[in-house]
């Protein structure tokens, strides 16, 4: 750091936040310093306080929110201090905010290009009619397609990926200094997310802006910053170069992290191989538990609407894992979806056990819930908030009287054990429980009936990377315990490569690669894939490999 | 790499199960925030104590009178006084213990009233929610034509199909409510009967019956519940005026509507035997809004 004055100074933020029973002390003392034109991430989970922080900067912190102490100056200006007015001179003029969710910040009753056009007049950097000119500018800068076409368009036209494009637009019209981007590719699909952060970039660099970035992932804040932060619990708990960050972490809150996080590492079956050490004989029957011949659904009636899935053909060994990889829109979940037999697929079959259950309906079906079940991927939504834990567990055993009243209980009380819960979580409400545990919680529900096969819709993504890490052991535990098979969906390869003996790649509802692990990432044959095992953010400069082999 | 042990349930428990034992912390800190939650609202410890009192006085009478209220005890129309507060009426029976008794049919009615008008209502709302299509298409016409009579004029001629007695105007006046409430735990269902905890209990084997009652049901009804004492409020209004309109409870058994009536002749000589009950009307009503409002969520921050 060679220049003299640094353009942003935070000293000793501290926040709270108040509810009428508590005070959480969200920022607890976070100081750094951001100079010209340099890219600083901060890293960390959810509760930790990053994006409290975020706010803070651009003074969007929520009402429950006080400052209680410390400074936040921006170029002579004391951000916390300062009148509203001044304070709104340079917001969007002198500092670019770019927001997490681009489906929640765009007006959607005003066009495109107005929306852009709106902070150059609020700032005076242009009057009404060179406003659009300028707005149409700043949308093909952004890397916006047809920018004089979308500037007329409202942003439902818009898919999610162009949504942030227009933020970026927006943050970046009236050139500012400072760059804020709160998790600006949290939601958006991988190969999107490359994209999107390659042209915020560009841009900045271009611009000589500095850019604070807000992110959970360490690969990417390893990819893209000039130097790291990592909070945890609203403090820094360490700050560096990414490769002093990740080849010399010195907190143990960083290791853990570096640990968890599935990009870092790229042996595959991380997971697989420990937990699973010789069962792989006598588990290879030559018949294939599900079997799934050319899948296709339709939605709408018209003989042109487009398919979510197209001839979709896979096939899944007992005790075995099968992933399907693919972004949203791919058919990943609606192929899961008609293996559950929870929708009708158009035309295919589904063999289950040697018996086409793809007719199945009534009892019949209800019966064979018995050996199918599903994992789903938000834990916040997928359990019943008015029952206990253990009235959640025990639910599909008393839906199929299987058990009766007392062995219910023994059964919900050995299978909390089983996904590693304390036995006083049986009384409690979902509400009480963390993300982590609740995803225990629906895995020991899947897991009551003794299924032979659980479907794994997206089940870490909603989940911190190093919970994660330990909901992906310990499903890798259970099915070397058990037996079991999954049919594992997800967007993110490299959580895929750690827990899969076999991945398939669906790209716009067509299976257009599949193999085993190895295979599709050593030699990946589509160019689709390719692009998606390129998208995986892995640090900078020297290849992961070496890096992950060296904390081994 | 650093490794990746199987984690089993003793490591497991010291990093991510912290379900910490902490009831004891929960329901002092529980405590305090009741007692400020009301201690900031005089107005609802006012209401609900009137309510209570109302509830004790239309299951045991007794306790707040010792009077027959049939019995002539006094002079013809005295006026209120430390003997009679509320004074005498037109053949010198005790005006106090009159709408103490009242409060037995008046409160047995309005809890009939929300009675029909909740299970019916929920009823049809549940079904119509769930089930969806041509079924809910029918039923939700029939509430639109209930919808548009106006309430008072529909409990009237529920009334008079059913025959006059104060319970059958309860049950006219719950009919009177079923629409609202059909039409609320309709939009409820409609929410939850997507979310994914239904679709899990379906994949778990649930028929669609058990969906319906242990999960959909108990996850819908409690903006319904919520709407229970506003109900309430509006029932005893309806049934009082029923029963002020010679519909209800028949002389000389006391009932608030049919008391206002019986003094409405004397509104110039004798003021207390209209003005006593209904200001107990009008506190009782004023009292269950104001609970309603502080079931409805008031004062959490949104």
């Amino acid at each position: 750091m060679t220049q003299p004055t640094p353009l942003l100074s935070v000293r000793d933020v501290r926040i709270d936040y108040a509810s009428s029973r508590t005070t959480v002390h969200a920022v607890r003392g976070v100081g750094f310093d951001i100079y010209p034109g340099e890219t600083v991430a901060v890293v960390g989970e959810s509760g930790s306080g990053k994006s409290t922080t975020a706010a803070a900067l651009v003074r969007l912190l929520p009402r429950a929110a006080t400052v209680t102490a410390g400074s936040i100056t921006f170029d002579g200006t004391d951000i916390l201090a300062a009148r509203e007015a001044s304070v709104r001179r340079l917001l969007g003029r002198r500092i670019g905010y770019i927001p997490q969710d681009p489906t929640v910040y765009l007006n959607p009753v005003m066009r495109i290009g107005d929306q852009v056009a709106e902070v150059l007049v609020i700032h005076k950097l242009a009057d009404r009619k060179t406003a659009l000119i300028s707005a149409i500018e700043a949308l093909a800068n952004a890397g916006i397609d047809h920018p004089e076409v979308r500037a007329r368009q409202y942003p439902h036209e818009l898919s999610g990926g162009q949504k942030q494009r227009v933020l970026i637009a927006i943050a970046l019209a009236a050139r500012p200094a400072l760059v804020v981007a709160d998790e600006p590719t949290s939601a958006l699909d991988v190969t999107v997310q490359r994209h999107i952060l390659d042209h915020i970039g560009t841009l900045t660099r271009e611009l000589g802006a500095a850019v604070l970035l807000i992110t959970h992932d360490l690969g990417v804040a390893a990819d893209r910053a000039d130097r790291i932060l990592v909070l945890s619990q609203g403090e820094v708990v360490e700050h560096g170069t990414p490769d002093e960050i990740l080849g010399n972490p010195q907190h143990p809150y960083t290791r853990s992290l570096i640990a968890a996080a599935p990009s870092l590492h790229t042996a595959g079956g991380t997971f697989l191989t420990r937990a699973r050490q010789d069962v792989s004989a006598d588990a290879l029957s030559p018949t294939p538990l599900l079997e799934a011949r050319d899948l296709a659904k339709t939605f709408g009636r018209t003989d042109d609407a487009p398919r979510a899935v197209d001839g979709v053909s896979l096939s899944i060994a007992r005790g075995r894992t099968l992933s399907l990889v693919g972004e949203s829109g791919s058919g990943k979940t609606t192929t899961a979806r008609i293996i559950l037999r929870l929708v009708d697929p158009t035309s295919g079959t589904v063999v289950f056990d040697g018996e086409d259950i793809t007719q199945l309906r009534g009892e019949r079906l209800r019966q064979l819930r018995r050996r199918i079940q599903v994992v789903y991927q938000n834990p916040f939504a997928s359990l019943d908030p008015r029952l206990s834990v253990g009235d959640i567990i025990a639910e599909p055993l008393r839906s199929l009287k299987l058990a009766g009243r007392g062995e219910r209980r023994a059964r919900a009380a050995e299978l909390v054990d089983l996904v590693a819960l304390p036995a006083s979580a049986l009384a409690r409400k979902p509400r009480e429980l963390s993300g982590g545990q609740r995803q225990r919680v629906a895995i020991a529900r899947a897991l009551s009936v003794s299924p032979e096969l659980v479907v794994l819709d997206e089940p870490v993504s909603a989940l911190d990377v190093r919970v994660q890490s330990q909901i992906l052991s310990l499903l890798a535990g259970l099915q070397a315990e058990l037996g079991v098979a999954y049919l594992f969906i997800s967007h993110d390869l490299a959580v895929v490569r750690q827990v899969s003996d076999e991945v398939g790649v669906l790209y716009h509802g067509r299976l257009v690669e599949s193999g085993s692990t190895d295979a599709i990432f050593d030699t990946p044959q589509h160019e689709y894939t390719r692009e998606l095992l390129a998208a995986i953010p892995r640090g900078p400069r020297e290849p992961a490999i070496t890096r992950g082999e060296q904390h081994s | 790499m650093s490794e990746f042990a199987l984690v089993r349930p003793a490591e497991a428990r010291a990093v991510d199960a912290t379900v910490a034992d902490d009831s004891a912390e929960q329901s002092t800190s529980r405590t305090r925030f009741v007692v400020g939650y009301l201690r900031s609202r005089p107005g609802l410890i006012v209401s609900v104590v009137w309510l209570v009192l109302l509830i004790a006085a239309s299951v045991v009478p007794t306790l707040f009178t010792a009077t027959d209220p049939l019995a002539t005890v006094g002079t013809v129309r005295t006026a209120p006084s430390a003997q009679h507060i509320f004074g005498t009426d037109q053949i010198g029976r005790d005006l106090f213990t009159r709408v103490v008794y009242g409060a037995q049919l008046s409160i047995r009615a309005a809890a009939v009233a929300i009675g029909v008008g909740l299970v019916v209502g929920a009823l049809i709302g549940l079904i119509a929610g769930y089930v969806g299509g041509w079924v809910d298409l029918v039923l939700m016409r029939i509430i639109d034509v209930l919808l548009s009579i106006p309430g008072l004029l529909l409990a009237l001629a529920f009334v008079v199909a059913l025959g006059f007695g104060t319970i059958n105007v309860a049950i006219a006046v719950g009919l009177t409510s079923i629409a609202t409430n059909a039409r609320v735990l309709r939009s409820e269902v409609l929410k939850v009967k997507h979310s994914v905890f239904v679709e899990a209990a379906h994949a778990g084997g649930a028929t669609p019956v058990r969906i319906l009652f242990r999960h959909v049901l108990p996850n819908s009804v409690i903006p319904l519940l919520s709407l229970l004492a506003l109900d309430f409020s509006g029932a005893i209004l309806a049934i009082s005026s029923l029963s002020f309109l010679g519909y209800g409870a028949q002389p000389p058994i006391p009932e608030w509507g049919s008391l206002i009536s019986g003094g409405r002749d004397f509104l110039a000589s004798a003021w207390w035997l209209t003005t006593a009950p209904g200001l107990v009307i009008v506190v009782t009503v004023l009292a269950g809004n104001r609970v309603a409002r502080a079931f409805t969520g008031e004062g959490t921050i949104r």
